[in-house]
């Protein structure tokens, strides 16, 4: 025990000593946050709506009114016929065009469906969808406004993020992803520097046990990454308003299972990569990207091919998500995120097991 | 149970999958002896030397360091070794102090022991007035005897140094020899790589290794006498080119 201190200590003097190290643990999570909180934004808006009347009747003008009035579209009339159409979506004239037909007022006055078309470019696939879903409202708005019900009514009510914030969105994704960045790649890229520069092999030929050193080499970095947790999940909850509706304790003890896992992969790389620059590529590539693509902080994991879906059940992240936004905006007990932690301390258990008995042999 | 030597193996080897890098090497090194282990690049020595320190798990055959041995008894011979490779292993961003309270620390040295080292080992390197330097901003010269005192913090009885030399000036390498007979004469055992056939003159005894095996042993002089050559740099030539 005595000989952990003096390599805990060692480690908090390169840690102090080496800016871009300070600038990673400090500097890029707020920076993140910061970007993910007022930079990208998924509500558009001024989307330009091209509109061919073939009717231009007092119904149909109406109509256009209906999407004029919403902040969402700006609208602009298009003399030039269809056959012109795809002119405007090339020339990003128009994102929507609407087509009233000939008959509209004609067929509006009685009671049957009423045909107008829509098209919408859809080389941002978001971003149309978005502006799919703004169309049919107003269009079901100006439905009701007429007195035509549909013959049943679907009434939706958004739950847990009513008004869609991005932030509520990105800050779980962040706290995952941050945690498991600077654990793995902070830790792996610390032991394969001993590696380089063959101090690892002095330490070695010391009375110090393979454990040792391990935790006297990860106890610095837990404690960073668990600062790291709590200035994100901070800024986010008193500047960006996030609401944490459940237990803080919970999530921050879900926390260090999840930082113990990462620090099991990142000691599982170091006992791959024998240089830093092999250290920080395999960290880069392991750690992050699946954390970002295949964990559901972007893109949902139930709309990606099978084969990818499999794949997700290995990374660690998916399941600190599951637990992170349950807590936060569901409110979850422990109960409810029993076995996404109990997934991951599985996780931790396996890759130390593995990493510790490789440590010894793969100097 | 007390071995009559410092270091003795018996038809130790290690396999890197197809490559044999150590072929059955038999060693007895006496306690207090300069032992020089010679060998051009590549011909085993460092393989041996991790073998010997408990860095490497040998293939075959056995071993007693310190007598203690290799495969059950590694702690105990980390106890009493030192050991300093040609990458003079210290912390480039610590301070020379810095780096001496860590190796000290790693050892278990007692906290008021370890403080007079310090002060002890920064007078006697000439450190003192550069003691919140960074160890990187120091010349060759002085990070190699740094090096050589992290290893000896400990006291131990058997040092060794995995070519100590490499890359340092000739008047270095000198002072260095010169340490090297001061620890020999307190009675430690020294356990010595080098490719500088210069430095091997130096040596109580040698041993000349080529393609993993020891093709020569002896004190210098029985080595010069039994080929026929002035100097132990002919002998080498002599072995290597047959």
């Amino acid at each position: 025990m005595n000989r952990i201190i003096p390599i805990i200590r060692k480690e908090f003097i390169h840690i102090r000593r080496d800016f871009r190290t300070l600038i990673i643990i400090f500097i890029m999570p707020v920076a993140q946050l910061l970007m993910f909180g007022y930079a990208i934004n998924m509500e558009i808006q001024n989307i330009t709506l091209a509109v061919i009347d073939h009717s231009e009747s007092p119904a149909s003008r109406d109509l256009i009114r209906a999407f004029a009035g919403s902040k969402f579209f700006t609208v602009r009339h298009f003399d030039g016929g269809e056959s012109r159409v795809g002119a405007l979506f090339q020339n990003r004239q128009a994102r929507i065009v609407l087509i009233i037909p000939q008959d509209f007022a004609a067929t509006i006055a009685r009671p049957v469906a009423t045909k107008v078309q829509a098209l919408i470019d859809a080389s941002d696939s978001n971003a149309a969808q978005a502006i799919r879903n703004y169309a049919d409202a107003i269009l079901q708005t100006y439905n009701a406004g007429r007195g035509l019900a549909a013959p049943f009514e679907v009434q939706t009510t958004i739950q847990y993020n009513p008004t869609f914030k991005s932030t509520y969105f990105f800050v779980p994704g962040l706290v995952a992803l941050i945690l498991i960045m600077i654990s793995a790649l902070l830790t792996s890229v610390a032991i394969a520097r001993e590696k380089e520069t063959g101090t690892m092999e002095q330490i070695l030929v010391s009375p110090v046990r393979a454990r040792e050193i391990i935790i006297g080499k990860v106890v610095p970095y837990i404690l960073l990454a668990f600062m790291d947790g709590v200035i994100v999940l901070l800024v986010a909850h008193f500047w960006f308003k996030v609401p944490i509706i459940g237990s803080v304790a919970l999530i921050l003890g879900a926390a260090l299972v999840y930082v113990f896992v990462a620090l099991a992969l990142g000691l599982f790389i170091s006992t791959l990569a024998h240089t830093q620059q092999v250290a920080m590529m395999a960290a880069l590539i392991i750690s992050m990207l699946p954390s970002i693509m295949l964990s559901g902080f972007f893109f949902p994991v139930a709309s990606m091919p099978k084969v990818l879906q499999w794949i997700t059940y290995v990374v660690p992240a998916k399941y600190f998500l599951l637990i992170v936004r349950g807590i936060m905006l569901k409110g979850n007990t422990l109960a409810q995120i029993g076995t996404p932690l109990l997934v991951l301390l599985g996780m931790g258990i396996i890759l130390t097991i593995i990493s510790t008995k490789k440590f010894k042999t793969t100097l | 149970m007390m071995a009559p030597y410092a270091v003795q193996t018996a038809n130790l080897g290690k396999r890197f999958g197809k490559f044999e890098a150590v072929k059955n090497l038999n060693l007895a090194v006496h306690a207090g002896e300069i032992f020089g282990f010679l060998g051009a690049n590549g011909a085993g020595k460092t393989t041996a030397i991790r073998m010997l320190c408990g860095l490497l798990l040998p293939s075959s055959g056995n071993g007693q360091v310190a007598g203690f041995d290799i495969y059950k008894q590694s702690e105990q011979i980390k106890q009493h070794i030192g050991y300093m490779s040609q990458k003079f292993s210290l912390y480039d961003d610590l301070t020379p102090a810095e780096n001496i309270e860590f190796y000290g620390g790693v050892y278990g040295l007692q906290r008021q022991t370890l403080l007079q080292k310090r002060s002890d080992l920064l007078e006697e390197l000439g450190l003192t007035e550069l003691a919140d330097m960074t160890t990187r901003s120091l010349p060759l010269g002085y990070k190699q005897r740094l090096a050589l005192s992290c290893a000896l913090l400990h006291d131990p009885k058997i040092v060794f140094l995995d070519e100590p030399t490499g890359g340092v000036d000739p008047e270095a390498r000198r002072n260095f020899w010169d340490l090297i007979y001061h620890m020999a004469q307190q009675g430690k055992t020294i356990f010595v790589t080098t490719h500088y056939m210069d430095e091997a003159e130096y040596c109580n005894r040698v041993s000349i290794m080529y393609q993993g095996e020891i093709i020569a042993l002896g004190s210098p002089q029985e080595l010069k006498q039994k080929f026929g050559k002035a100097s132990m740099q002919e002998v080498f030539i002599h072995l290597v080119d047959r």
